[in-house]
């Protein structure tokens, strides 16, 4: 089979690797990724101008079995914000006025270039 | 919010009446899915992911943001699958597939596959005229109901198989896709042959009561023991009908397209056959469902025949809901939510034994009812249903004399017989020229108690008497002097004289 990357693990951190480069052509400052606690683990942690943002990326092959930002369930919308708050309290020296929370679906086709699709204040 | 919200028209229909329903479709910046609100049902729910499907299948992508599509009126209660592909071309509008200008003035209705094809719906018809009703020149309809919505004149029908050949019909630059159009519902094998009047055998007062039944349009009871020929002679009323009229015959053919019934070829011109077994509900005869209002076999018999057989067995609430389309021609089935209006301008005619055994004053058969269950039996049939029943007449069965004879004399056929059916209805017509009526069974009592309609006193005199003995009431009386014009019109004489009145005497009957 081929394969540019071999296993589901390597597609997602492909993905959340375009979604880094993708935030950070934007001017972001990325604080932190892959940030684990018991509840969860958070792709990636950025600043957008002032804004905390926590970042979730989800990365498919096609759009065969959907959007990839369907793959975002609202239990998992739910989580995150639980994972926000965790996050801000690991990190009580960050400063920032306000958070929200942000989806990258990213594509990586077979035989086209990737693409990323990002949808700000999911919630 | 991103880009224009997408959208379309379709009708929602209420008994008959349709109404406009705007579709709305628009992306907001939520993850992808798809959320109808503006108070749909169960099956138009499941449009969400028909549309979906649809839409996918026909070579478009769904947005990956969220839409949401309302549905406005938004307190209008909708219901069914015919808005399915309203809501996709909303959509297809709001990813600029399809241009806002090519869908402007545009009614569309149909259900989709989940392959994008289109398939038929009930109560295009209907549809249709509201839309014109409503100013709309163009209808997309699936294929499948391209004749019917062309029964509407004044109206563009576009007739697409499926979700891509509409796209491309609207201006979308694609490859058209040939595919097999779903076919219509199955229709029954053309209509049965109205039966034959000169098949009965013997009875002739009966065959006589049909044919004054038919000539002015009264409601009949038939009373009489099993197999006297009751039901087969009400069977042959409907082919002693005139053709339905152009507005007769479009409401016949809305109410049969609402209640789901493929309508080939053109309008329903003979008057509908309707006979509900008698474990019928109210619903089930004038019309019922919580949201979506089906018409009952009222609705469905209207410009024809409802046949209740074995009358008295129906439950009371099903026979007294017939009172109210009786008295005004018109059946209203009222929810919490909703009033569906239908026709009800059927012609009623009820079958019933004279008791439960069903041999009471027969010649050939013993009644072994008590007296008390056999007074009881006819009472079920209420007092103001049995008032609005012309025709009351005593049916027996055929004796083998009659049967030999008829070898002899053949009876009536139907084709003469609607000959004068049609001729007695001219009569009428002449005669009520400048009222609101056309058959004598329409017109009220004092009415043919004033003017120049008053009959001598001694062609009144047998009528005269019985109401002074009380063996008729005053309304009786009235709906006799009725029948006898009816006679009248049938003899081709001008007014009726004793004879008529005496016929209109013996089919008024003393049934109870």
């Amino acid at each position: 089979m081929l394969r540019v990357v071999s296993t589901k693990d390597d597609l997602g951190r492909l993905g959340e690797q375009l979604a880094a480069d993708h935030l950070m052509r934007l001017g972001w400052r990325i604080l932190d990724r892959n940030w684990r606690c018991p509840a969860g683990e958070i792709d990636i942690v950025a600043l957008d101008d002032g804004e905390l943002v926590v970042v979730e990326v989800k990365t498919r092959r096609s759009r065969a079995f959907g959007d990839p930002l369907e793959g975002v369930t609202d239990a998992k919308l739910t989580r995150l914000c639980v994972l926000a708050g965790a996050w801000r309290r690991a990190h009580p020296a960050v400063r920032f006025a306000t958070s929200r929370i942000d989806l990258v679906g990213v594509l990586v086709p077979v035989r086209a270039p990737a693409s990323i699709d990002h949808l700000r204040a999911a919630a | 919010m991103i880009g224009t919200p997408g959208r379309a028209t379709a009708v929602a229909l209420l008994g008959l009446t349709g109404r406009l329903v705007d579709i709305e479709a628009a992306l907001t910046n939520q993850k992808p899915g798809l959320k109808l609100v503006g108070l749909p049902d169960a099956a138009l729910r499941e449009a969400q992911v028909r549309v979906r499907s649809a839409i996918e299948h026909s070579g478009f992508e769904m947005p990956s943001r969220h839409l949401t599509v309302n549905l406005s009126p938004a307190a209008l209660p909708k219901h069914g699958s015919a808005f399915d592909l309203g809501i996709a071309v909303a959509v297809l509008v709001t990813q600029g597939v399809i241009a806002p200008a090519a869908v402007d003035g545009v009614v569309h209705l149909g259900e989709l596959g989940l392959d994008g094809r289109l398939r038929p719906v009930p109560g295009v018809l209907p549809s249709v005229l509201a839309a014109r009703a409503n100013g709309r020149r163009t209808v997309v309809v699936p294929t499948a109901n391209e004749a019917e919505a062309s029964l509407v004149s004044g109206v563009r029908v576009v007739a697409v198989p499926s979700l891509r050949e509409l796209a491309i019909a609207h201006g979308a630059e694609l490859e058209s896709v040939p595919v097999e159009p779903v076919p219509d519902r199955a229709v029954a094998a053309g209509e049965p042959p109205a039966p034959e009047l000169a098949e009965v055998v013997g009875n002739p007062e009966a065959v006589e009561a049909m044919l004054v039944a038919a000539a002015g349009a009264h409601h009949v009871l038939l009373v009489g023991p099993p197999g006297a020929g009751k039901t087969m002679l009400a069977a042959r009323l409907p082919g002693l009908l005139p053709d339905l009229d152009e507005s007769a015959a479009l409401e016949a053919t809305c109410v049969a397209s609402l209640a789901g019934e493929a309508v080939p070829g053109g309008l329903r011109r003979r008057p509908p056959w309707q006979a509900p077994h008698h474990t019928a509900t109210a619903a089930a005869i004038v019309g019922g469902g919580s949201s979506w209002i089906r018409p009952g076999a009222a609705a469905r018999a209207s410009g024809g025949v409802l046949f209740l057989d074995e009358a008295p067995e129906f439950s009371a609430a099903a026979l007294d809901a017939l009172r109210q389309p009786l008295e005004s021609g018109e059946i209203t089935v009222e929810r919490a939510a909703v009033t569906a209006r239908f026709p009800g301008r059927f012609q009623l005619v009820m079958a019933a034994n004279p008791c439960p055994c069903g041999q009471f004053g027969s010649v050939d058969g013993a009644c072994t009812c008590p007296a008390a269950s056999r007074r009881r039996y006819l009472d079920r049939l209420s007092g103001p249903l049995l008032d609005r029943v012309d025709i009351r007449l005593r049916v027996d069965r055929v004796s083998a004399a009659q049967l030999r004879l008829r070898d002899e004399r053949p009876g009536l056929d139907t084709a003469s017989a609607r000959a004068r059916v049609l001729a007695a209805r001219e009569r009428a017509v002449a005669r009520l020229t400048g009222t609101p009526w056309r058959v004598n069974g329409e017109v009220p009592g004092p009415w043919w108690r004033a003017g120049d309609r008053r009959l001598p006193p001694d062609v009144r005199q047998p009528l005269d008497l019985a109401l002074e003995r009380g063996t008729l009431t005053m309304r009786g009386y009235d709906r006799t002097l009725r029948l006898a014009w009816t006679v009248a019109d049938l003899a081709g004489v001008v007014r009726p004289g004793r004879r008529e009145l005496g016929t209109a005497l013996t089919l008024r009957g003393a049934v109870r």
